[in-house]
């Protein structure tokens, strides 16, 4: 087991632009990540971060006036940006699957749960009528949700965010696919339905060896489920590592700040001032030079105004894009690499 | 614990909603339980003190907060604010009970007026209040804003030019401008960033120290109630199931469903590390 | 919406520096259209300074002769100069239309807003009158207030607005219903204001949009129909000179002195084009996210 497995996606470089009337938008600037079998990893940031887009730029479903405008994304190494329709098509139906945030409204409310289900067996694998029936109660059942035949004869409005979202799911997984983007799937849950959720991703991950990313804005749900974490901030990734790394020894000062300021039960009956990163997340339309973050950071030098956004390794697997490093305990190789950077 | 009289009380408040019934339900006649969505909820709220209410969807935690300044009318039990009763009042007298107990609700792109300037909409509330200092627009505005720490620059924006966390600071100091005793924040930070809602969470600290408001904190999220909160009620499908100190009620629960609500807090899969 | 979101919520475009103020805000369309319109309003303002001839000044001996430098539009059949009684007629017509699509459009948009905000018995009953006065047949209506009232100008005031403020209130009501939920106007309510100030001050300026992009539809109709009610001999009286009548007369002349009818004609579709593009260009906006 000593070879390290082949990423089932490989994202380099991916740059994301909007032309609006008013200019460009870069959304997203050459973001580069790895996901290898299995793995669930988690991608975490706040509004205008892109994390939503690097989900749809593997899907190729980026938003009207929206465009790809650099980098490769590869799965299982065949380059997903260079498909045909058809071969596409099959990639979405087969080989990835996505979750949406919100199972309001990605679910059609005229049609039965069943029918959805359904449809895409028919359409994507190709099962007569009656085994897609079967499949697809097989599937909700998979997926947890009770008295599966009888439920499959409702409609979406019948059932409770949970449920639906299992359906989602469903759907998604339908087809094994190597490959789960889940966007902010638990946001618009409760949290005893959150937990059921994410329990649920992870033994559909365990049990179909599928990788899963896991997008979300709030660090609680991507520690409890996932094995690495990428930040990202103002369309770049900031820093990456394993949940253990990041929670105990972030290097990024956003990572810290950003960990810093979510709410603790234990602060129950001493309620602390949360230290804030002061200043508010950078407008995608403007052009920040050097360091993203440098605006609003404090350990900021006059060198952060020329350095580029580039992940460099802090120990095997964790790797940052800030070169000063100010929590980086006292280590001679490390600030001396981060000197020579400066 | 000394005997203090409270500013706000409520009590056996109850109110239900009418279930919709299917065709076959009317021309039954068949009785429908109609929902409810308070239940017989009773609690104090204290001069300087923040209440955190707790309580997932369908708690009935929103529809309580707009009972209390009735947005939505009750249908039963008792409102009293400083030992008004809030429920008899009518006209202008309701209209300076309002006045008194402002609110701040949830979603920071629609509780703004798009088309009014924020600088507007601060004077306004100043002055159809006739607050103090009202009548100088411009330094009425400024302090309002600085109260919540936003700059005099933005009273020319209209809300689509600010961010969340901007827009909530606004409908914060807009409800600040009237002068309440009250602020009733309505999962006020629950749909901002994680960052920018830290900078409301202590705002609001900030200003029960500094202005001395009593704020019942009305959230989801156990955590962001724990850092703010110096009680906390607890709300399952209308009912309150408990209510107490918050270090007592979140670390040790009494009711099972705040123990179900505890365990369900999302907690870091850290090999070694104990979670919490 | 600031640019963070576009990116974020995949919304339409509408960045932070994209809604520009008053003119300069508006869409290519909305700005030609609204070109169109105030160049015709000027032309109608302006008529009694730039037209060259009068609008009844009847010269027999040229008749009926084509456009030229001396006549724009060429002249009629009494010798008149179609372009100058165009101008008078432009001046006419765009007044009666205003006056009857805006003072119903404001009286239409206050009682379909406190109809919708109070709801109940209120409600109800202004939506039934509102219901039967869109069901009457308009023209029916109009030309019976003109049986009364006698023709000219005066039946088509009182006639038109009798009718068209139901329209008006119907949209204004319906977008209430909505817009009565929103936060910022329950916020109303909680800041202690008074319900003439929620709806006066907060609600209505929200419920103008629709109703006024619906009324350049609305102008362009009433262009319509006042034409048409003079075109039967309806409208205003001759000698004055009304689009209609004007094109009216040079009907019986078309295959000879086609200009007659023709030119006058391409104004009005000229008003139409003018206010539909006003009217698309202002309601493009709003469904691209701007109107936040």
């Amino acid at each position: 087991m000593s070879v390290a497995p082949e990423p089932v996606l490989s994202i380099e470089g991916l740059r994301v632009e909007f032309d609006m009337p008013f200019g460009r938008l870069v959304a997203l600037r050459g973001a580069s990540l790895s996901i290898r079998p299995g793995e669930i990893v988690g991608l975490v940031g706040e509004t205008g971060s892109g994390k939503t887009l690097v989900c749809r730029s593997v899907m190729r479903l980026i938003p009207q006036r929206g465009r790809i405008a650099d980098g490769r994304i590869l799965f299982d190494g065949r380059d997903v940006l260079a498909m045909r329709p058809r071969e596409l098509r099959d990639f979405r139906a087969h080989d990835v699957g996505m979750v949406f945030q919100d199972p309001f409204s990605t679910l059609n409310p005229v049609l039965r749960i069943g029918k959805q289900v359904e449809e895409t067996l028919r359409v994507n694998f190709g099962l007569k009528k009656s085994e897609a029936q079967t499949r697809a109660v097989e599937l909700l059942r998979d997926v947890g949700i009770p008295n599966p035949e009888r439920r499959a004869l409702s409609y979406p409005h019948e059932f409770s965010g949970g449920m639906r979202q299992r359906v989602m799911i469903a759907l998604a997984t339908a087809s094994q696919p190597r490959l789960l983007l889940a966007d902010e799937p638990t946001t618009a849950l409760d949290v005893t339905t959150q937990a059921q959720i994410l329990d649920l991703l992870v033994r559909l991950s365990e049990e179909g060896g599928m990788a899963v990313v896991l997008v979300s804005h709030d660090f609680g749900v991507i520690a409890q489920v996932c094995d690495r974490v990428a930040v990202m901030y103002g369309g770049h990734i900031v820093e990456t590592g394993t949940i253990e790394e990041i929670h105990d020894g972030a290097e990024h000062p956003y990572t810290r700040g950003l960990l810093d300021s979510i709410p603790r039960l234990e602060s129950a009956g001493r309620p602390t001032r949360l230290p804030v990163i002061p200043g508010v997340p950078p407008d995608p339309a403007d052009e920040v030079s050097g360091c993203v973050f440098r605006p609003r950071c404090r350990y900021a030098q006059p060198a952060c105004e020329t350095v580029s956004m580039v992940l460099e390794p802090v120990s095997p697997g964790h790797e940052t894009a800030c070169p000063v490093r100010p929590f980086a305990v006292a280590d001679s190789a490390l600030t001396a690499r981060a000197g020579a950077r400066l | 614990m000394t005997e203090r009289v409270p500013l706000l009380r409520l009590e056996r408040l109850t109110k239900s909603f009418a279930l919709r019934r299917t065709v076959g339900e009317r021309i039954g006649r068949s009785q429908v339980e109609p929902a409810r969505a308070v239940d017989d909820v009773s609690f104090t709220l204290h001069h300087g003190e923040i209440l955190g209410l707790a309580g997932e969807s369908g708690s009935g935690k929103t529809t309580l907060a707009r009972c209390i300044i009735r947005l939505v009318e009750p249908d039963s039990g008792t409102i009293e604010l400083d030992g008004i009763d809030v429920r008899a009042a009518r006209g202008a007298q309701l209209r300076e009970l309002r006045r008194r107990m402002q609110m701040v609700f949830q979603d920071p792109y629609s509780s703004l007026n798009p088309r009014m300037t924020v600088g507007a909409a601060l004077h306004e509330a100043g002055r159809v209040h006739h607050r103090p200092g009202s009548e100088n627009g411009e330094q009425f505005v400024r302090e309002a804003l600085e109260r919540v720490h936003l700059g005099a620059a933005v009273a020319k924006r209209r809300p689509r030019e600010l961010s969340g966390g901007q827009r909530q600071r606004v409908a914060v100091a807009r409800a600040l401008a009237v002068g309440p005793e009250v602020l009733i924040a309505d999962e006020a930070v629950s749909a901002l960033d994680v960052s920018v809602q830290a900078q409301l969470l202590n705002l609001f600290l900030d200003l029960r120290d500094e202005l001395g408001v009593a704020i019942l904190f009305v959230a989801h999220q156990l955590a962001v109630i724990a850092e703010v909160a110096d009680r906390v009620a607890v709300m399952n499908h209308g009912r309150l199931v408990e209510i107490g100190d918050a270090g007592d009620v979140l670390a040790n629960p009494q009711d099972d469903y705040t123990k179900a609500l505890l365990a369900a807090h999302p907690r870091p899969r850290l090999s070694g590390a104990a979670s919490s | 919406m600031s640019a963070i979101d576009v990116v974020d919520q995949q919304q339409a475009p509408a960045g932070s520096r994209v809604r520009l103020g008053g003119f300069r805000g508006l869409s290519r369309e909305a700005k030609i259209g609204a070109g169109i319109l105030a160049l015709l309003f000027l032309a109608g303002l302006l008529a009694p300074w730039i037209a060259p001839y009068g609008q009844n000044q009847i010269n027999f001996t040229d008749i009926y002769s084509p456009p030229s430098l001396a006549h724009l539009m060429g002249t009629d059949g009494a010798g008149r100069d179609v372009f100058s009684r165009t101008l008078f007629a432009l001046r006419l017509d765009l007044a009666i239309v205003v006056l009857v699509t805006y003072p119903p459009l404001v009286i239409g948009v206050f009682v379909g807003a406190v109809a919708g905000y109070f709801g109940g018995i209120f409600d109800a009953t202004l939506a039934r009158i509102v219901d039967v006065t869109i069901a009457m047949p308009f023209m029916v209506l109009v030309i019976a207030v003109i049986a009364i009232v006698g023709p000219g100008v005066k039946g088509i005031l009182i006639g038109v607005p009798l009718v068209a403020w139901a329209l008006y209130a119907r949209l204004s009501r319906s977008e209430m219903l909505v817009l009565r939920e929103q936060p910022f106007m329950l916020a109303t309510v909680a800041l202690g204001y008074t319900t003439r100030r929620t709806i006066v001050r907060h609600a209505v300026p929200n419920l103008m949009r629709s109703s006024l992009i619906y009324s350049t539809l609305d102008m362009v109709a009433n262009l319509l129909l006042l034409s048409g009610l003079a075109y039967l001999g309806l409208g205003a009286q001759p000698p004055n000179a009304e689009l209609g009548s004007i094109i009216a007369d040079g009907q019986s002349a078309m295959l000879t002195a086609w200009w007659v009818s023709t030119l006058p004609g391409l104004v009005v579709v000229l008003f139409g084009v003018g206010a539909l593009l006003l009217g698309d260009g202002l309601s493009d906006g709003k469904l691209r996210g701007t109107l936040q």
